[in-house]
This record gives C-alpha cells, sequence and structure tokens, in this order.
C-alpha cells in the first residue's frame, strides 16, 4: 500500500505558554516525506499540544510550521488542517450521526462532493478498517476499537498528506489495542507520513523512523529507534524508560 | 351532606360545566395553543440566537445576551406580560393601525420565552464535550460550520426535555394573556372558564378549564419524563472484534 501522496513535516522552533505556563520551549521535530515519526515522553510533558500546535488547533507563539519546505503560518488554519488528518484519545466521532455520515460528513461538506460520490468513499474507506458492515451504525453500539477505526477512516477519507495520532491507543481495552496498532502499521509502512504520540513503546521501537523524547516542554533526545530504546544518552530518557518498560 | 352537596354544587355542577365545554374546545383550545406553539417556536428561534450570542467569541454580543436573559428571567411573567401588552399598545397601533392587542401577547410571551429557551440551549451547547469542536476542526471544518454541523445539533438534542417542559410553561402562562382585554373570539382557555364563572356564580367552568389544561400537560410532562428516561439508558452493545474484515492492519504486528 504506497497510494498516499505524502508530505514533509517540519516544526521550527515552537513555542507555546499557557499563561504563566510554559508549555513548548523550543521545540524542533522533522518528519521527511513517508516517515514516522514517534513521540514519547511523560504524561504533561507536551507531546498532545505540540501536534495541536503543528496543525494550528493552537497556534504557536513562536517558531515556524512547515510542510513540503513551505512555512503554513499565514495560510488559513482551515486548508491546513485539510492536509493533516488527526486521530484522538476518545475517538471523538460525531454520536449524533452514523459511521457512514461521520466519514462522509467532511467530502460532503468540505470537499464538497455529491452525496453518492462522498457515500462512496466513505464506505471504501470504512472498508479499508473493515467496518464497512457497520455503516449504519450509531457510534454509540460500537466498541471502543470499532471506534478508533471508524476516526482513522473519518481522517484518512479526506486523503491528508499527514496524519497524527494522539495517544490513540490509550483509551481502548488491552484486547483492542493491537488491532489498532496493526493498522497504524500498515498505514505506515504504506508510506503515509505519520507523526504518532504513544505510550506503546512496543511500536514506538518497531515501526518508526525516528523517535523524540520530551519532557518539561523540551525535546530532550531524538534519534533513531534503536538507539533512543538501545542506548539512551540522557540520563532523564534512561529513568523514563526504565519507568515505563 | 350539606356541606358535600354544597362543594359538588360549587366545583362539579355539570350543567355549567357542559354549558362552557364547547367554547373552551372550539375558541379557547385553538388560541391557548396559537399563544403557546407561537411563542414556543419564535422563542426556539430567538433563544437560539441568544444562545449563540451568549457562547460568542465577541465580548459585546456575550454582554447583551447575559443582560436580556438576566432581566427577563428575573421579572414576573405578569408584569411583562402588563407593560409589553398594554404599554406597547400606542407604539403598536402608530406602527400599525391595529389596537389588537393579541400580537402583544404573543411578543410578551416571546421576549420570556426566548430568555428561558436561551438558557436551555446555551447550557446544551456547552455540555458537548471539548473533543466534538477539536475534531471538526481538526478535520478542517471552520469555527462557524463546526458549531453548526456538529455541536450545535447535539447540544439541542441534549435539553429536547427540557424544551417540552418549556412548551408546558407556556401553555400555563397563556392564560395571563388573559389581562389585555381580547376579543371574546380571542379568548384562551382560562379567560373563557373565568368569563363562565363569573356570568354562573359557580365555578366549575374553571374546574372544566382546569381539566382541560391539564389534559395536555400532564401527557407533556410524562413526554419529558420519557426522553429523559431513554436519553439517560441510551442503547449501547459492545461488538468486537472485526480485524477479520480489515484489509489493512491484517499482516503488521507493532
Amino acid at each position: 500500500m504506497s497510494e498516499f501522496s505524502s508530505g514533509t513535516l517540519t516544526a521550527k522552533n515552537i513555542h507555546l505558554s499557557f499563561g504563566s505556563n510554559h508549555v513548548l520551549r523550543g521545540i524542533d521535530l522533522h518528519v521527511p516525506q513517508g516517515t514516522t515519526a514517534s513521540v514519547i515522553g511523560p504524561s504533561g510533558s507536551g507531546k498532545s499540544t505540540l501536534l495541536r500546535v503543528m496543525n494550528r488547533l493552537i497556534e504557536p507563539e513562536q517558531g515556524d510550521i512547515l510542510l513540503d519546505g513551505r512555512s503554513v503560518l499565514n495560510d488559513n488554519p482551515d486548508e491546513l488542517r485539510r492536509r493533516i488528518g488527526m486521530v484522538f484519545q476518545q475517538f471523538n466521532l460525531f454520536p449524533h450521526k452514523t459511521v457512514l455520515d461521520n466519514v462522509s460528513l467532511a467530502l460532503r461538506k468540505i470537499r464538497k462532493m455529491p452525496k453518492d460520490q462522498a457515500n462512496a468513499e466513505a464506505l471504501a474507506q470504512l472498508d479499508l478498517v473493515g467496518l464497512k458492515h457497520k455503516a449504519d451504525a450509531r457510534p454509540a453500539n460500537l466498541s471502543g476499537g470499532q471506534m478508533q477505526r471508524v476516526a482513522i477512516a473519518r481522517a484518512l477519507a479526506m486523503k491528508p498528506e499527514v496524519m497524527f495520532f494522539d495517544e490513540a491507543t490509550s483509551a481502548l481495552d488491552p484486547e483492542l489495542v493491537k488491532g489498532i496498532l496493526a493498522l497504524m502499521t500498515d498505514l505506515a509502512k504504506g508510506g503515509m507520513t505519520m507523526v504518532v504520540v504513544t505510550h506503546e513503546m512496543g511500536f514506538s521501537r518497531n515501526v518508526s523512523d525516528t523517535v523524540t523524547f520530551m519532557d518539561g516542554g523540551v525535546v530532550v533526545e531524538s534519534g533513531h529507534p534503536d538507539q533512543i530504546f538501545g542506548a539512551p544518552k540522557t540520563e532523564r530518557l534512561q529513568n523514563f524508560l526504565s519507568d515505563v518498560l | 351532606m350539606d356541606a358535600f352537596e354544597q362543594f359538588l354544587k360549587t366545583f362539579f355542577d355539570w350543567k355549567a360545566m357542559g354549558e362552557v365545554v364547547p367554547h373552551l374546545l372550539t375558541v379557547g383550545l385553538p388560541n391557548t395553543l396559537i399563544l403557546a406553539v407561537s411563542s414556543g417556536i419564535l422563542g426556539c428561534i430567538f433563544g437560539l440566537l441568544l444562545a449563540v450570542m451568549g457562547i460568542s467569541r465577541n465580548r459585546v454580543a456575550r454582554w447583551i445576551a447575559r443582560v436580556y436573559t438576566d432581566v427577563l428571567r428575573g421579572l414576573p411573567a405578569i408584569l411583562v406580560i402588563l407593560v409589553i401588552g398594554i404599554g406597547m399598545g400606542p407604539v403598536f397601533r402608530i406602527m400599525t393601525g391595529s389596537t389588537n392587542p393579541y400580537p402583544l401577547g404573543i411578543l410578551a410571551l416571546t421576549l420570556m420565552a426566548t430568555a428561558y429557551i436561551g438558557e436551555i440551549f446555551r447550557s446544551g451547547i456547552q455540555s458537548v464535550e471539548k473533543g466534538q469542536l477539536e475534531a471538526s476542526r481538526a478535520l478542517g471544518f471552520s469555527y462557524s460550520s463546526a458549531m453548526v454541523l456538529v455541536v450545535i445539533p447535539q447540544g439541542i438534542r441534549r435539553v429536547l426535555p427540557a424544551l417540552v417542559n418549556q412548551l408546558i410553561h407556556l401553555i400555563k402562562d397563556s392564560s395571563l394573556i388573559y389581562m389585555l382585554g381580547l376579543l371574546t373570539s380571542q379568548r384562551e382557555i382560562f379567560r373563557i372558564g373565568n368569563d363562565a364563572a363569573a356570568n354562573s356564580g359557580n365555578l366549575s367552568p374553571l374546574v372544566a378549564a382546569g381539566v382541560l389544561y391539564l389534559l395536555m400537560t400532564v401527557p407533556l410532562t410524562h413526554v419529558v419524563n420519557y426522553m429523559d428516561k431513554r436519553m439517560r439508558e441510551g442503547k449501547t452493545q459492545k461488538v468486537e472484534p472485526d480485524e477479520a474484515a480489515a484489509i489493512i492492519g491484517k499482516g503488521a504486528k507493532a
């Protein structure tokens, strides 16, 4: 599967504060086209906030965000977000709409596709994640794993150039985690550019091309998974790994 | 037995009741429904506007919504109806040439309903999880599209029971319009019962009017309870897994 038209995403010297809380203190992250960058670190280290800054759900106070080498900070943020898919820890499906409508809504309203075409496209995406037969169900009637599959299909339907995963498996029952990780792995292998904020160290180590360890709003260490997990240089990363592994 | 007979005669004089019932049904009921339903619908429209203003990022809009709500919710219904219905009469007459107080009654009921319904909508919209707006924005929807397509519909759904409750209030409050001196054909249920009671010196017509109110409000109360119950209990079932049907996510092991 290498059907994605993916792009290169770069964050440069990102700063952000919430009041007196300096959440991001000069973050750099470079994700070359078709690669997967995982971001690990303790809770409150700013990982999820970084994702939201990179698709401008939150505007950075300082720094730059580049997609395919061009700054996107002066673009319409809605346009930028159409190019970046995002999957959330809590799924955030639209509970008042059917599974099919969840996936086709943006196609109809943003891509302005006619209803037939949008539904056909949405069904194809649902098929890809194994949930075509749930098209008419409501999100409330799905399990957590199924909801997250729909959320992934919803994001993919927009044909994004980059996919963000914000602790996509953290709210799932343990037995459902594997299926979602397998889906993400296949996306990565299919050539999608991905930024994955995760507590799944196995995924981070085996699937990602680069691992970035954040703590206290800074990148403490980043590099190839073998190096990050096999030969951590800093004490903070060593401590973190000994806590989670 | 004298006391009991007196009681029956005062409240359950079938003849007096029988005489007023046709009037209650053909004149009173339609008027009560017109007053309650039209101010309810208008109240929903303006209430939604008020709610959106109340959560808007524009400070002036928020302030206007806040003051309006505080004032109209803080006043007794009878005072608003008198002030608007009588006070606005001359203005209304100059503007339209009409001396009909009926539209002013609807206006007064609408002004109050707007304040209450606005608060209902606002609380509903604000109860929608933040993630819903975030997910819509992440897909590329603008703030207003995300609100209109995703957040507001969910907010409204959650407060449907409260809206039906508000309709019950309007049905009852529409009785206060009697003070505006309506034409015979414009009288609502209470006024007809009251007039008949005054004419016959017997309270039975008012009891009949009361029964007619209850025939509307009690079933509506049960509708509210039913909606509440259904929303609270919902329907969930767990089925998993669908890995077998998935095209991607099979070969890979994380």
